[in-house]
C-alpha cells in the first residue's frame, strides 16, 4: 500500500474534441474563440447539432478494428496513445502490468444496440443477421478494454458510469488507484460517443431540452438568456497520471497535481438538478484539498445551456464563493464544443490546463446576453490574463441521477 | 453468375473484412488463412456478409469447404449461378 498522502500528478493529456484533436489545437480554439458544431443527419430523428470529432482513427488502429470495435473504442485508443506518447511512455514488458485503463461514460452500448436492431430491420428482424460482435462492442467496459487490447496492457482496466460527471469520475479513480498502490501509471478520463444514435438528441427533444439555432455554432450557449438547451457531441480525453515520485523519477514534464476532488449524490430528481448537493460537493473538494474558497482562482462550470441546469449551478456557486474575500474567475467550454457528456469534465480541464502556463484564462462562448440569473462576479465573456498568479482550479461536472463530481488541479512547485 | 463473377464477389467481401491491403492476388489453390490476416471471427463476417449479400447460408459443418479461393468458388458455384 502507498501512503495516502503521495502526491499525483498529470503527466501527459490525449484528447479529441471538435474543434481540436491536441491540446494545442484545443486551446488555440478556445483562447481564439474558434467554436465546432456542425449538422448530422440521423436515422429517425433527421438533421441536429453535434459536435464531431475529426481525429484520424487510423493512426492508432487498422482498418479490421476500427470496423470490429465501437467509436467510443476509437476514441479512446486515439486519447490513450496521444496521452502516453505526450508523457513519453511507452507500454513494455516493465509497465504493462503496472498501467491501468479507467474511463468514465456517459453511457456506452446504445449506439451498437440501436444499429443492430436497424440492421435487422432490414431483414424482416431476423436475429440470423445480428452481429457476433454485439457482445464485446456493448458490455460496459468496452472502451477501456479496446485500449488493453491495443496497446497491450496488462494492468486493471474497467469503465465507470457517471452520466455527464464521467470524466472526472474517471480521473478520481485512477487517483485512488494510484493512492492505493494497485498501479503505477494510470490512463483516466472521459469518452464520449453518443452523437451516433438518435436516441440521446430525441429524449432531450422529448424533454423539451435539444438545443436549436440557424448557425450551429452558436446553439450551445450556457448563461445566455436566449439558450434552448443542450448540444450533444462526442469527445475523449484521457490524462496519463503518476504519483510524483515515480514522475520525478523519469523526469517527466508536469501539467499539474492534483489538489482534491470529491463526489456526491442530489439523492433527489431523475434529471433535475440540486444546487445544494452541487455546493456541498464543490465545498468537500475544496476541504478535501485542504483549501478555503477564496484559494480557488478559475472554475470550469458545468452549465449545458439548459434554463434550470445554468441557473442552479450558479445559485450553488454562490452558496460556496458568495461569502469569500474574492470571487474566483468563471468560464465554461460548452458554448465551443456542445456537451462532450462523458468526456465533458476531463475535456473541458485540459483546456483549462495551460492557463498555468500561458497564464490566460479563456472565457465562455455565445453570451451575447447574459440571462440576470446567470450573473456572477468574474464570468469571462473575453480571455483574461491571469498573470503568474492562477493557483488552483476547480472543475465541475454533474449528471442525470443526481451525481455531482469536482476536480481540483494546482500549479506544479516542487 | 459465374465462376468469374463469384470470385469477384468473395474477394470484395473479404477486401472489405481484412485489416488492411487485397486480397486480389492471393494464390486461389492455397488456404485464405495461411495468405491472409484473418481470424476466426473474421471468417464469422465473411459468412454474415454471403448471408446479406447473396441470401446464402453456410452451415457449420461446411465452413472447412472455404478454405480457399478455389474451394470457395467451387462451393458457392451451384448456390449462386442463379443469381
Amino acid at each position: 500500500m502507498q501512503r495516502k498522502d503521495d502526491r499525483i500528478v498529470i503527466t501527459g493529456i490525449g484528447l479529441t474534441a471538435p474543434n481540436g484533436n491536441s491540446l494545442k489545437e484545443f486551446r488555440e480554439s478556445l483562447l481564439n474563440k474558434r467554436s465546432k458544431i456542425e449538422n448530422i443527419t440521423l436515422r429517425y430523428i433527421g438533421e441536429v447539432h453535434a459536435g464531431v470529432c475529426h481525429f484520424d482513427a487510423l493512426k492508432y488502429q487498422n482498418k479490421r478494428d476500427v470496423r470490429t470495435g465501437t467509436r467510443s473504442g476509437s476514441i479512446s485508443i486515439f486519447c490513450a496513445n496521444e496521452a502516453l506518447a505526450d508523457a513519453g511512455l511507452k507500454i513494455s514488458d516493465e509497465n504493462r502490468s503496472a498501467t491501468g485503463v479507467y474511463i468514465g461514460i456517459t453511457e456506452h452500448g446504445n449506439v451498437e444496440t440501436e444499429n443492430e436492431i436497424y440492421n435487422i430491420s432490414q431483414f424482416k428482424y431476423d436475429v440470423k443477421f445480428w452481429n457476433h460482435y454485439h457482445n464485446p462492442r456493448t458490455v460496459a467496459n468496452n472502451p477501456a478494454g479496446e485500449v488493453t487490447v491495443n496497446m497491450g496492457i496488462t494492468g486493471p482496466h474497467y469503465c465507470l458510469g457517471a452520466a455527464c460527471a464521467a470524466g472526472n469520475a474517471g480521473v478520481i479513480q485512477g487517483i485512488q488507484q494510484l493512492l492505493l498502490g494497485e498501479v503505477d501509471v494510470a490512463v483516466a478520463g472521459g469518452v464520449s460517443e453518443s452523437i451516433h444514435t438518435f436516441g440521446i438528441f430525441a429524449s432531450f427533444k422529448s424533454q423539451g431540452a435539444l438545443a436549436f439555432h440557424s448557425d450551429p455554432c452558436k446553439a450551445s450557449r450556457p448563461f445566455d438568456k436566449d439558450r434552448t438547451g443542450i448540444v450533444v457531441s462526442e469527445g475523449g480525453c484521457l490524462y496519463v497520471l503518476e504519483r510524483l515520485s515515480d514522475a520525478k523519477k523519469r523526469g517527466a514534464k508536469i501539467y499539474a497535481e492534483v489538489a482534491g476532488y470529491a463526489m456526491n449524490s442530489d439523492g433527489t430528481h431523475f434529471v433535475l438538478p440540486n444546487p445544494d448537493r452541487q455546493a456541498e460537493c464543490m465545498q468537500k473538494a475544496i476541504r478535501n484539498a485542504g483549501l478555503s474558497p477564496e484559494d480557488i482562482d478559475l472554475v470550469n462550470t458545468h452549465a449545458t445551456g439548459t434554463k434550470a441546469g445554468d441557473i442552479q449551478e450558479c445559485e450553488a456557486l454562490r452558496k460556496v464563493f458568495g461569502g469569500s474575500s474574492r470571487f474566483p474567475y468563471i468560464n465554461n467550454t460548452k458554448g465551443f464544443i456542445g456537451h462532450a457528456m462523458g468526456a465533458a469534465g476531463t475535456l473541458e480541464l485540459a483546456g483549462n490546463i495551460p492557463s498555468f502556463s500561458d497564464n490566460i484564462i479563456h472565457p465562455c462562448m455565445n453570451i451575447d446576453s447574459l440571462d440576470p440569473e446567470c450573473e456572477l462576479p468574474n464570468l469571462l465573456l473575453e480571455p483574461v490574463e491571469a498573470g503568474g498568479k492562477l493557483k488552483y482550479i476547480l472543475n465541475n461536472s454533474f449528471g442525470m441521477l443526481g451525481i455531482n463530481s469536482v476536480l481540483i488541479i494546482k500549479r506544479f512547485a516542487d | 453468375m459465374t465462376r468469374e463473377e463469384i470470385s469477384t464477389a468473395i474477394i470484395s467481401i473479404i477486401n472489405d473484412i481484412l485489416p488492411e491491403g487485397d486480397c486480389s492476388g492471393v494464390d486461389p489453390e492455397k488456404k485464405l488463412r495461411d495468405q491472409l490476416e484473418l481470424d476466426s471471427m473474421d471468417f464469422l463476417d465473411i459468412v454474415m456478409e454471403l448471408r446479406k449479400k447473396y441470401g446464402i447460408e453456410v452451415p457449420e459443418a461446411d465452413y472447412p469447404r472455404l478454405a480457399t479461393l478455389n474451394s470457395c468458388i467451387s462451393y458457392l458455384e451451384p448456390r449462386m449461378k442463379n443469381l
